[in-house]
């Protein structure tokens, strides 16, 4: 992926005092050994990397385990990781108090990406909308600003009256905090397609219709898809707050049910299984943009891997 | 013969500044062009030479006077206009094929259609095997000569040109240059290419106009009665050459001087 292919550029910049020798002829034995010993002293750095990412961990959480066993940390308020992965097992083995695990996970997921996609569909098409006819941006931007600086996190409290303790509330939830993301980023997206392209279309002969699909769209495609990443976690925590806001399944509901025991290891066993679930959307979405934007010389994903 | 193609009677053109103030661009530009004629536009920064072809291609309106396109008067984008912009307008998400066809499509051509006249267009323009590729992947000559095939597909009776060549490197210049020449040979499309380059002017037209410091507008025209077919890298030797260079030079200075004076008082301040 993409974290191999801009990893090895950086560490050979970073590999210091080896200047280019001069040109030579092709097949050179000098050249053809100067490029092995770069390519091994790029895989080096790689395995660096990863070694110390592994050591990071176990510092982390060894230092976590330790002080919690010796008591130093009250593991009643801060869980001991043993037992976090003691109750995920638990889950998984047995089952949680509200049924079994993937059914808690598939309930969460289901309002999340219910919610991503109304709110995502949502947001492009208003952007778009707003974008190309000015009069209506500037009647609504004061409106807009305000509902935008508003927490509208607070409106999963509105939602659960509203729409009840079922899906309606979650997706409701997490579409407006996915809206507002998906939206500014299409209507800045469309603002800045260079004038210079719009009117080279129009020299060409394209109409409005045509200029929305093949320049305007493709143009703010990448501002729309950047905004994808952040609004999926987004997405994910609207579907959680909504089933904080009261509901009868789901990783929310498994978390706030631990809460309420005073049970930190599920508080945290949840969040791990949130956090994987945010883990494999996201590299869904770079699997997405990538095939999306094969147009672009350097992906949004191509930066400092982490 | 019939009618000039292009036609600019008392053309003034002016812009609302972002401070609220008036900016003339041009002022009473009269020019006339003919079917099937190369002219260039030559004049100093600031000037409204592209003004002059934002008013010819619809782009923009003229706020007074008189614009006509093959006798029509200007509303929109008139048919069979070509126009080769400064900076790259490419659509990078395209590829060359479909960068070129894209013309012929907006037209109503059927997508194979237009791909094959795309492919002979490409041919034509020497990128021949880059079908394929998009314009982050080609270099700046390249990526001119797929706006030189995207513009010549349609088939213009009139190719708006500007600056087109300023940013490439010197070799890559007069080659596109003579190329230009050699596809405009094939057509009867007239030409207004607007250059601040006075030998690339030369070498390229039949006629100079040299546009005064802005606002703009016609100060003098010249003939430039070079024999065609023209090679662009050699012609600049012939004495004809230095002698029109030297007659429009010794106008184009004192407007250069001018421009240069303000821009100076403008960022003093």
């Amino acid at each position: 992926m993409s974290v191999r292919s801009t990893l090895p550029l950086a560490s050979v910049g970073a590999q210091g005092p080896h200047p280019d020798p001069p040109p030579r002829g092709e097949g050179n034995p000098v050249d053809a050994d100067l490029v092995a010993r770069r390519a091994r002293a790029v895989r080096r750095r790689r395995y660096m990397v990863y070694g110390l990412r592994v050591l990071f961990a176990v510092v982390w959480i060894g230092s976590w385990q330790v002080t919690t066993q010796l008591g130093w940390v009250d593991p009643f308020f801060f869980g001991m990781p043993s037992r976090i992965v003691a109750r995920l097992w638990e889950w998984v083995t047995q089952g949680t108090a509200l049924g079994p695990l993937w059914l808690q996970v598939a309930v969460t997921m289901e309002e999340t990406v219910l919610g991503f996609i109304v709110g995502g569909t949502l947001g492009v098409a208003v952007g778009i909308l707003l974008g190309r006819i000015h009069l209506l941006a500037e009647v609504l931007s004061p409106y807009i600003k305000a509902a935008n600086s508003i927490p509208r996190v607070v409106l999963g409290a509105l939602f659960a009256i509203s729409l009840g303790l079922d899906i309606k509330s979650k997706v409701a939830t997490a579409s407006i905090l996915v809206f507002f993301v998906v939206f500014f980023n299409a209507f800045q997206g469309v603002r800045e397609v260079d004038r210079n392209l719009i009117a080279n279309a129009r020299i060409l002969g394209a109409d409005e219709r045509r200029l929305t699909t093949e320049i305007i769209i493709p143009s703010a495609l990448s501002w729309i898809l950047a905004s994808l990443h952040i609004s999926f976690g987004l997405a994910l925590v609207g579907a959680v707050v909504g089933e904080l806001f009261g509901a009868t399944a789901g990783v929310g509901e498994l978390i706030y049910n631990a809460d309420h025991l005073f049970d930190a290891d599920g508080v945290f066993a949840g969040m791990l299984l949130l956090a994987a679930v945010a883990i494999v959307a996201e590299s869904l979405i770079t699997a997405l943009e990538n095939r999306l934007i094969k147009w672009r010389p350097n992906q949004v994903s191509g930066g400092i891997p982490i | 013969m019939a009618g000039p193609a292009i036609e600019l009677r008392g053309v003034t053109k002016r812009f609302a500044t972002p401070k609220g103030g008036i900016y003339t661009a041009l002022h009473d530009l009269t020019m006339e062009v003919a079917p099937g004629e190369f002219c260039a536009v030559v004049g100093p920064t600031g000037c409204g030479k592209s003004t002059t072809l934002a008013l010819i291609s619809g782009l923009e309106r003229a706020s007074a006077g008189e614009v006509a396109v093959m006798g029509k008067p200007v509303d929109g984008i008139p048919d069979g206009i070509g126009y080769v912009f400064q900076t790259d307008a490419v659509f990078p998400w395209k590829t060359v094929l479909e960068n070129v066809a894209a013309g012929p499509r907006y037209h109503g051509a059927s997508t194979s259609n237009a791909r094959a006249r795309a492919r002979d267009w490409i041919v034509r323009v020497g990128l021949a095997g880059f079908e394929d590729r998009y314009p982050y992947q080609l270099s700046g000559g390249m990526r001119k000569r797929v706006s030189l095939a995207q513009s010549l597909i349609n088939g213009p009776r009139i190719l708006l040109m500007d600056e087109p060549f300023s940013a490439l490197d010197v070799q890559t210049r007069t080659l596109m240059e003579n190329e230009l020449l050699t596809l405009w040979s094939s057509t009867s499309a007239s030409v207004v290419f607007v250059t601040h380059d006075l030998e690339e002017a030369i070498a390229l037209a039949d006629r100079v106009f040299l546009l005064t410091a802005g606002p703009g507008t016609v100060k003098g025209t010249y003939e430039v009665d070079l024999p065609r077919p023209r090679n662009v890298a050699e012609i600049r030797f012939q004495p004809r050459f230095t002698e029109i260079y030297e007659a429009i030079w010794s106008q184009l200075r004192d407007e250069v001087l001018v421009s240069y004076e303000r821009q100076k008082h403008a960022a003093a301040g």
